[in-house]
């Protein structure tokens, strides 16, 4: 039967575990909430991995990772046409630029980044496809998954329970009332407290600081910890009476069918 | 005949199907099954699975229903539908358990975030003993000086009544301010 599921019923990290026992060879593709991963494999170790659109090219992963500087990735990508990253590899070898290991080493931990942001996801669809291979034009690595799987599967718990903390992103934060001093807070915690408002919902502040759940949950709960703040309904959904909670959409006889209950139950 | 309905939630074996049974003027209709896991068994016997059901029938016209969610995290995804058209909402909390305080934060963040409706936290089993005192479970759970947390003793149907009340009031006072 085809390997295929949804991520809510087998994780990420089962997957791993499953292709790394059976030594699986092909493409695991994950439909996520906004994005399309291609992860790929051969005899069940990591080949290669994408995620949507964003380019996994060597001259990019090189220049992400400073080997490259913006001229030489320009000049790279305007003449490098349809030469493959194999052929593009070794012309930077033969000509100095890097070295064999610098290749490997960098789009290891390429890949690697790929599939932590991929233990992220808990929401999509999987299928195996033992017929698609990793691609020909791309420089393929053989990682083995097990310290992978190790790591997933501690983010796994720390996602459940961040999860518990804060059950939902609808929610809003305010600073709490607390004086504070002498915080030291890290890049990432000052993108998103530059946007705490009752008025800001978790998910709109993950949004606008390009954060994904986990990392917004994870700030969040390290806020909520040191006493700076707490969840509050966001301000344009305080409080509210939901029509559907009425049989009767008329305020007058909201209240008097509320009277009616008080007056029943102080009568029990 | 209108209905109305309002919803007892909060972590496994907190007292929400007693609390419902002390107010309802039918036997409660328990989907009640026993426990398969150890630890839960440690517990009680029995748990509920799918929902209580308690009623109170105020005149030929109104009736309100009482909803008790099953606790543990794996029924999850019946609380949604439970709280659909609720009135409002009342989480029960075992003084006596520390250990579920954690979990019953998360559900009132959960149920929070379901519907923004009034709700009021039931500290059950204050009469124990080894009960924790309101103040000290208002900062371990959590909740601002404005969220009502009431002692509850889910057997006593006196202190039920007030925690019912007292989320009608909650109600009440919502709509005054939203006139």
């Amino acid at each position: 039967m085809a390997l295929r599921g949804n991520l809510r019923d087998f994780t990420i990290t089962q997957l791993l575990n499953l292709i790394n026992l059976a030594q699986k060879t092909g493409t695991l593709i994950v439909d996520g909430p906004s994005e399309q991963a291609y992860v790929s494999f051969r005899e069940g170790k990591l080949a290669y991995a994408r995620i949507g659109q964003e380019d996994g090219s060597l001259a990019s992963v090189l220049h992400k990772a400073n080997k490259l500087n913006v001229n030489q990735y320009r000049a790279i990508a305007e003449r490098s046409g349809r030469m493959t990253d194999k052929e593009l590899g070794l012309l930077l070898i033969n000509a100095g630029y890097v070295s064999q290991e610098d290749i490997l080493l960098n789009l290891q931990t390429h890949f690697t980044d790929v599939i932590r942001r991929l233990f992220t996801w808990v929401e999509g669809f999987f299928r195996f496809e033992n017929e698609i291979l990793p691609p020909e034009d791309r420089i393929n690595v053989r990682l083995d998954l097990e310290n992978l799987i190790i790591e997933g599967s501690r983010q796994l718990r720390e996602w459940e329970q961040l999860q518990d903390e804060i059950p939902s992103l609808d929610m809003a934060l305010k600073f709490t009332d607390r004086p504070m001093t002498n915080l030291n807070l890290s890049v990432d915690e000052w993108r998103v407290v530059k946007y705490i408002d009752p008025k800001n919902t978790m998910k709109q502040i993950a949004a606008a600081a390009k954060l994904n759940d986990m990392e917004i949950r994870r700030i969040v709960y390290g806020l909520i910890q040191a006493g700076l703040v707490e969840m509050v309904r966001p301000v344009n959904v305080a409080v509210q009476l939901n029509p559907k909670m009425f049989p009767t959409q008329d305020k007058e006889e909201q209240r008097t069918l509320i009277n009616k209950l008080i007056g029943r139950i102080q009568k029990l | 005949m209108q209905t109305v309905k309002m919803v007892v939630t909060g972590p496994f074996s907190a007292g929400k199907t007693q609390f419902i049974q002390s107010v309802s003027e039918i036997d409660v209709v328990a989907t009640e099954r026993k426990i398969s896991s150890d630890s839960e068994r440690a517990v009680k016997d029995a748990t509920t699975v799918a929902m209580d059901f308690g009623r109170i029938t105020v005149d030929e016209d109104l009736v309100l229903y009482l909803f008790g969610t099953p606790g543990q995290k794996r029924f999850d995804f019946m609380w949604e539908i439970l709280s659909e058209g609720m009135l409002g909402f009342i989480v029960m909390v075992d003084s006596t358990r520390p250990e579920t305080f954690r979990e019953a934060r998360s559900i009132l963040e959960t149920f929070r975030a379901y519907a923004p409706t009034p709700y009021v936290v039931a500290a059950n089993k204050q009469d124990v003993k080894d009960a924790w005192e309101l103040e000290d479970m208002r900062h371990a759970l959590r909740l601002d000086a404005r969220t009502k947390l009431l002692p509850c003793v889910a057997t006593n149907k006196k202190q039920v009544k007030a925690v019912l009340l007292e989320l009608l009031y909650s109600i009440l006072a919502e709509m005054e301010s939203g006139k």
